[in-house]
């Protein structure tokens, strides 16, 4: 068989991924995600934050409950159900961090986890923050340095 | 100053390697996942957990081939002084499970890497030391460990990630196989693989990518021994799985080879599709553990006569892939026969 046609056979063979299942599940484990961020942010408002002081806290609890289900071993296998429904929210950006710090740790503080918390984060932060500069100057050319 | 020609054909001319070595005895040291599956009751030692009372899967996948290797000379009665020749690989950078498992050891190593198809070279290049009379004893050795492959190929063990599909489970275990004596079990002759490459670059779909390898070598040992498919009574691949297994049929009815229930793949048969290994497992000691643990005391009982155990192996590496290249596969051929 000729390489290319042999291609065409194994793409035409390759099991297809369970799509549908794959978007109901990360609808499920990615609302159920979200739930939890309400109810945090709904239990901050009743002891007095207001709208706007409540994002912060907000964020750095979820990261932190993200960072505990990695530490616990359980975001693992909330992800490998839930898909981008667990990786996309503020807690899969925790468990980005986590994963690999908990990895390296064993090639030590600074080569291991040091160097390399951000192998899998890493992407995300550099190109956000290019996003984020493309998106500041285009401010600034519509409304002025100084708005 | 022309070279002297000698009378006997060269290996090329032949296609195959003729051997006359007898393979003594094995030992398998499964991992705990492994030991649930199908083959869990066949394995010689499994280990409780996933670090075998170690402090790294490095040092744990490293314990596997030692204690593979230290349990098949207390099996076999032999001291580790009467071995002239550990042949053996893995799956990590450098070899560095055989080679710091060797310094433990004390045993002359010669370390070999062909990925997942370590098992039948280091078993075929341990036939040939012990058929050309380098070696009386030689030692074959392998292991691969999933938590400590997962690390070095793909992503943190606790970051959350969805397989594909095709994705396959790297096996963790290690095995140690005996060459020399008189046995009931002899290797007859042996094809070295050629490096294949049809273009495929998915390292979630190792399967594919190493079929052709398995195909090609299969059809050349064929070929260069008169024989087909119907002459054995078990084609064992080492790790094609339930992505790779369809294709090296096609591939072979091609030939016009139709194997059938005689075909088997290692990666399919070492775990329970209920362990959810999606395609199938892999690793350097996959082919091991199935053939050490199943398939080995078949043809030590005589219930096979002739088997041909094909382990495949992909050579690229993380580097490679990230680099846009193609994987390069390969798989060797072992022929096998039990002579009572």
């Amino acid at each position: 068989m000729e390489p290319k046609r042999y291609r065409q056979r194994v793409g035409a063979l390759e099991q297809p991924r369970p799509v549908a299942r794959n978007a109901l599940w990360a609808f499920v484990i990615g609302g159920l995600v979200c739930l939890v961020g309400q109810a945090v942010q709904s239990g901050l408002l009743a002891v007095g934050y207001t709208d706007e002081t409540a994002k912060a806290p907000t964020a750095i609890i979820m990261v932190f409950l993200g960072s505990l289900a990695t530490a616990l071993g359980l975001y693992d296998r909330l992800a490998k159900v839930g898909g981008m429904g667990a990786n996309l929210p503020i807690t899969g950006f925790a468990n980005a961090v986590v994963a690999p710090a908990m990895e390296f740790k064993q090639e030590g503080a600074i080569m291991g986890t040091g160097a390399r918390i951000f192998q899998v984060a890493g992407p995300v932060i550099a190109f956000g923050l290019l996003a984020a500069f493309a998106v500041g100057i285009v401010r600034y050319a519509l409304m002025g340095v100084w708005p | 100053m022309a070279l002297s020609v000698r009378e006997a054909p060269s290996l090329a001319q032949r296609g195959h390697v003729r051997l006359d070595a007898a393979i003594a005895g094995s030992a398998t040291v499964a991992g705990p996942f492994e030991a649930q599956g199908p083959l869990g009751p066949y394995f010689d030692r499994t280990l409780r957990d996933d670090l075998g009372g170690e402090k790294s899967y490095e040092r744990a996948e490293r314990q596997l081939l030692q204690g593979a290797v230290e349990l098949l000379l207390d099996r076999t009665g032999l001291h580790a002084s009467d071995v002239d020749l550990l042949l053996g690989g893995d799956l990590l950078d450098q070899i560095t499970t055989t080679n710091f498992a060797a310094r433990d050891l004390g045993l002359p190593l010669l370390g070999v890497y062909s990925a997942c198809a370590t098992t039948s070279e280091s078993l075929l290049l341990a036939g040939l030391a012990v058929s050309a009379g380098a070696a009386r004893w030689a030692v074959a050795a392998t292991a691969s460990h999933h938590r400590a492959a997962e690390r070095q190929y793909r992503y943190p063990l606790e970051l959350g990630v969805q397989r594909v599909p095709t994705a396959q489970w790297t096996a963790t275990g290690g095995a140690a196989f005996l060459v020399g004596g008189d046995g009931p079990v002899r290797m007859v002759a042996g094809t070295i693989g050629r490096v294949q490459d049809y273009g495929l670059k998915d390292p979630n779909n190792m399967g594919a990518a190493m079929a052709p390898a398995a195909a090609d070598t299969i059809l050349r040992h064929l070929k260069a021994r008169g024989q087909t498919s119907r002459d054995y009574d078990l084609i064992l691949t080492g790790d094609l799985a339930r992505a790779g297994s369809p294709l090296l049929e096609e591939l072979l009815r091609e030939a016009r080879e139709f194997p059938g229930h005689r075909l088997q793949d290692a990666g399919i048969l070492l775990y329970d599709p209920k362990q959810d290994v999606h395609a199938g497992g892999s690793g350097a000691v996959c082919s091991a553990l199935v053939f050490g643990s199943l398939f080995l005391p078949q043809l030590q009982r005589g219930e096979i006569r002739r088997a041909l155990l094909v382990a495949t192996g992909s050579l690229h590496s993380p580097r490679s892939y990230q680099q846009g290249e193609t994987i390069p596969t390969i798989a060797h051929a072992l022929e096998l026969e039990a002579c009572q």
